[in-house]
């Protein structure tokens, strides 16, 4: 099982996200310029600021050539996570439904939250169970998540909701208090909190994280299996 | 010389900074004078900022020596061992001048600026923290303003650049109505034999310059702001320079990568004086010369004059000594990187700095006077006959009770929570923060060998202006009993003497009695200096006068197990609590007597610096083996804000005795020279402060184990969901914790709103 994880320019999170899924598989930085996926069997799009993120958070990503194979990859059904700045480049990519927008206190917020999962079964939470509820810190300025009524109703309709803010939790505003998506075929998931910084009680103060990961892996190994 | 025609003349030099003194000498060492690129420089250079002219003899009295040093002061940051072939850079900056015309950008690029002074000498940063001071915050829309810009440019590039600010202090006072303070600190890592240094080396060696282009911003920063007073504010908006977070985080990785493939003899960054400073200082410590072209240097407008290029202050750019054959090398990564990088001269042996554009000389200097010749000066210290600064606005009333006092103390500027200031910033990016703010008296940072650095910066700048003396070793004290309480020894110190004008006695005498404290107390800790940085003329026109002068002091220790990092907070129900230490609190110069209104004292008591570093050694060898459930210094708010504190963070209450004779001594250390509460002064015993009191819970054996080693007053229980308070047997205080937590939370979330 190995575990690609992007490198923008501008990138923060990804060698913290390498260390986090190299406690449950093989994986390597994946160049921002190179097509080449080098056989890994799932993506992650990890936090940051991508090329700077001057013009709209993750609106310069979505163009780069890994991008392209990612894209590429998602569609054959390759599994792919995008955290903060992977969630908001894997919409204006097309690959989740929905869109970013500016948190409602306009400021940059850094806060340990609390996530409640919705979907249990799917590809991203095997490792949970229905209701459970994860400790992970969440930080950005861009991560109100908003979609018109109609993508809603859809998105409910397939049980693409597949993390929610605690009561009181959601701090930037998300419609719904939904944390985290998929998309509807349950390959693609994205989430503003960062699972890859809960995965050492030492660091984070909770390895909670490491479930999405290892839920990531049992997916994997079943297809293969 | 083409401007030779055009010479200018002593009222430029003097323009630009210089005294007649000075330009007479630089016309001494030119044999001439000086022509338009040359006098820039020269005023650089010799600018207070470049040259610390008005503080360098002072700076060399202090220790910078210890067996833990690896690179002391002189390069861009020093250098501990802290184990297993890593070292840590670290240094404190300050940017106030500019952060006081424009916040953000000030505030965004003194960010920017310290952290290439630690990836300059080869280290990857690994945190930041920041030290601001602004007037009250209630009073004042301007501090107001400052405050949120400052808050903002500092979350707005280290959150961009993905280093994690783990910490800081932020203080609120009259004095910096006029004159913001905003010093950051960052530490890196690097293993001990990535180290560079910046001097040059190598004739015919080629100098690149990478980064950013150069611009017109930020022109004659060095003299104009950061070496004068203040004055209309609105006329120096474009000495501020801009910063662009982008740009540094790929010129970090690709500076790191450089050394990693060992293609570099030399690196520096550009900050203040730009090229000016960098190529003058890099040719100065390798004792060479160097020849610059400006017509290589890529320029954002193509009709700047030259001598704008030499002082030009834009941000994220870096200057490298190259082998030839290394040149190609280095320009790939560049581009790997998305960043320019030029050949814009070389390494000579004629010991001078020559500016040219395509060949044609306009600038000419011996590097030695450039750099080393500036005339050192000595300060006439005189402490002033009169107070210096008025007695603060009067907020709370002399005839409060004490849960009054408590929950005003818990509310006002100087002790409410940080929690609006710090959840703007990322604090985890890097996968290393052990400790994050309001866990622990210091940031705690995850080493790769299984322990962690430590991290904390202060400095009470009233108790200063008190007895700059004996305020300084409080405040260097305070950062010594941060680290202890999370169980780290102290490794080294770093330092921003923020001051007023030197050349007035009395701001003369702050500062010579303040550097004469930093010096007894880090000697006294063994944690000396291995860098830092001086601010002088922070002070406005009367009636607003200087700023309390600031010694901020910045320490960095380590301690052997990460699992073991202390808490501030309040853990199990029926621990002990106990205040070790020879502490012996006052209310004058304190927070309670600042919002009484009550003017400073003129002088503090005196510390006994022995007994002190001895708790403090005491209490981290306690938090290393396990034995207490947490430590918290007691600071602003004294002893009662203190258990608050830890009340706060634990979500648990206490009950408390204080006054004589109602606590117990532990230990031979304790019983017989103990200081004693001040009699008969409840106010004193709940809210008096004085360095050297640390607040530590735990089971009753291990407080009496720490008893060996120092004084230890036993004076309570952690117990049930209230504070209670005794002193002298009256009981004073008693008040729910969620009270007490919401008072606390309040009191800052406003100027955030």
């Amino acid at each position: 099982m190995k575990f690609g994880v992007l490198q923008f320019p501008g990138s923060c999170d990804e060698v913290d996200a390498l260390e986090a899924v190299r406690m449950v598989g093989d994986a390597e930085l994946i160049w921002h310029r190179d097509r080449d996926l080098q056989g890994a069997d799932a993506i992650v799009v990890p936090g940051g600021f991508s090329y700077g993120d001057y013009l709209r958070a993750g609106a310069i990503a979505r163009f780069s050539p890994a991008m392209e194979s990612v894209i590429e990859f998602a569609r054959e059904g390759g599994l792919v996570l995008g955290i903060c700045n992977g969630f908001q480049v894997l919409c204006e990519a097309r690959l989740l439904p929905g869109a970013l927008l500016p948190n409602v206190n306009l400021r940059f917020t850094s806060r340990q939250v609390d996530v409640e999962v919705l979907n249990s079964g799917g590809s991203f939470t095997r490792a949970c169970a229905l209701g459970e509820t994860l400790s992970i810190p969440a930080k950005h300025s861009w991560g109100r998540w908003y979609a018109d009524e109609r993508t809603l109703a859809e998105m409910d309709e397939q049980g693409q909701f597949v993390l929610r803010y605690g009561p009181g939790q959601n701090f930037n505003g998300s419609l719904h208090d939904i944390a985290g998506v998929c998309n509807a075929e349950g390959n693609v998931m994205g989430l503003m909190p960062h699972p890859e910084h809960a995965v050492d009680e030492l660091i984070g103060g909770s390895a909670d994280g490491l479930k999405l990961f290892e839920s990531m892996r049992m997916t994997v190994e079943a297809l293969v299996a | 010389m083409p401007d030779s025609a055009t010479l200018p003349t002593l009222e430029d030099a003097i323009s630009l900074g210089l005294t007649e003194g000075e330009y007479e000498l630089i016309c001494e060492k030119q044999g001439g004078p000086p022509n338009q690129v040359e006098l820039a420089m020269y005023s650089l250079l010799w600018s207070e900022h470049c040259a610390y002219k008005h503080s360098k003899k002072l700076l060399r009295t202090l220790p910078t020596e210890g067996p833990h040093v690896v690179m002391g002061p002189g390069e861009n940051a020093g250098a501990v061992d802290v184990g297993n072939g890593l070292v840590c850079a670290f240094k404190v900056e300050s940017h106030n001048h500019p952060s006081a015309v424009e916040p953000f950008q000030g505030a965004a690029t003194g960010v920017g600026g310290i952290l290439r002074d630690i990836f300059a000498i080869g280290a990857r940063p690994i945190a930041v923290l920041d030290s601001l001071r602004f007037g009250e915050p209630g009073e004042s829309a301007r501090s107001r303003y400052l405050l949120d810009g400052a808050v903002s440019g500092i979350g707005h590039y280290g959150n961009s650049i993905g280093v994690p600010t783990v910490g800081g202090e932020v203080y609120f006072e009259g004095p910096y109505e006029q004159n913001c303070l905003v010093n950051a600190m960052a530490l890196g890592l690097a293993p001990r034999e990535q180290l560079v240094r910046s001097a040059a080396a190598g004739p015919g060696n080629v100098v690149i310059l990478f980064g950013a282009s150069t611009g017109r911003d930020g022109i004659g920063g060095a003299s104009v702001l950061a070496s004068a007073e203040l004055g209309e504010d609105d006329d120096k908006r474009p000495t501020v320079q801009v910063g662009d977070p982008f740009e540094e985080s790929k010129l970090l990785e690709c500076s790191l990568e450089l050394l990693e493939l060992g293609l570099l003899v030399a690196l520096q960054d550009l900050g203040a004086a730009g090229l000016t400073s960098s190529a003058s200082e890099m040719a100065s410590k390798g004792e060479v010369g160097i020849d610059i072209d400006i017509a290589a240097v890529p320029l954002r407008e193509a009709d700047m004059e030259p001598f704008e290029v030499m002082v030009s202050e834009s941000q994220e750019r870096m200057l490298c000594v190259v082998e030839p054959r290394n040149v190609a090398a280095v320009l790939e990564v560049c581009e790997k990187w998305e960043v320019e990088g030029a050949a814009i001269g070389a390494v000579t042996d004629t010991g001078r700095m020559r500016v040219l554009r395509d060949g044609e000389p306009l600038g000419d200097m011996p590097v030695r006077a450039l750099v080393d010749d500036c005339p050192l000066y000595d300060l006439a210290p005189a402490k002033p006959a009169a107070p210096l600064y008025a007695p603060p606005a009067q907020v709370l009333d002399p005839a409060a009770s004490p849960g009054e006092s408590l929950l005003a103390l818990l509310a006002s500027p100087n002790i409410a929570s940080r929690r609006p200031l710090f959840e703007q910033y990322d604090s985890i990016v890097g996968s290393r923060t052990v400790r994050r703010p309001e866990q622990a008296d210091a940031a705690v940072l995850a080493l790769p060998d299984g322990g962690a650095l430590a991290v904390s910066i202060d400095c009470n700048g009233r108790r200063v202006a008190a007895d700059p003396r004996n305020g300084t070793i409080a405040a260097v004290l305070e950062c010594a009993a941060n680290l202890a309480c999370v169980g780290a020894e102290p490794l080294g110190t770093t330092n921003n003497l923020n001051f007023g004008n030197p050349e007035k006695p009395h701001i003369a005498w702050q500062l010579t009695e303040a550097v004469a404290g930093l010096g007894e107390a880090c000697r006294a800790l063994q944690a000396p200096i291995v860098g830092g940085n001086v601010s002088l003329y922070n002070e406005a026109p009367a009636p607003a006068g200087p700023i309390y002068p600031t010694p901020v002091i910045g320490m960095v220790g380590r301690l052997p197990d990460a699992h073991r990092g202390g808490r501030l907070g309040f853990l199990n129900e029926g621990d002990a609590v106990a205040l070790v230490g020879p502490f012996a609190p006052a209310q004058p110069a304190s927070e309670l007597a600042k919002l009484r209104g009550q003017a400073l004292p003129d002088g503090l008591p005196l510390v006994d610096l022995g007994a002190a570093v001895a708790a403090l050694a005491a209490v981290r060898d306690a938090v290393r083996t396990g034995a207490l459930s947490s430590a918290h210094d007691v600071a602003e708010g004294g002893v009662a804000v203190a258990l608050a504190e830890c009340a706060i963070a634990g979500r648990l209450g206490a009950d408390v005795r204080l006054g004589d004779g109602f606590w117990e001594a532990l230990g031979p250390a304790g019983e017989d020279d103990a200081p004693n509460w001040p009699e008969g002064s409840a106010d004193a015993s709940l809210f008096g402060e004085a360095p050297a009191g640390i607040l530590v819970s735990g089971p009753e054996a291990g407080l009496r184990l720490l008893a060996e080693r120092a004084h230890v007053r036993l004076i309570g229980r952690v117990d049930g969901d209230r504070l209670r308070v005794e002193v002298d047997g009256q009981p004073l205080l008693d008040a729910a914790v969620e009270d007490l937590a919401a008072a606390h939370a309040g009191g800052l979330k406003d100027y955030f709103a």
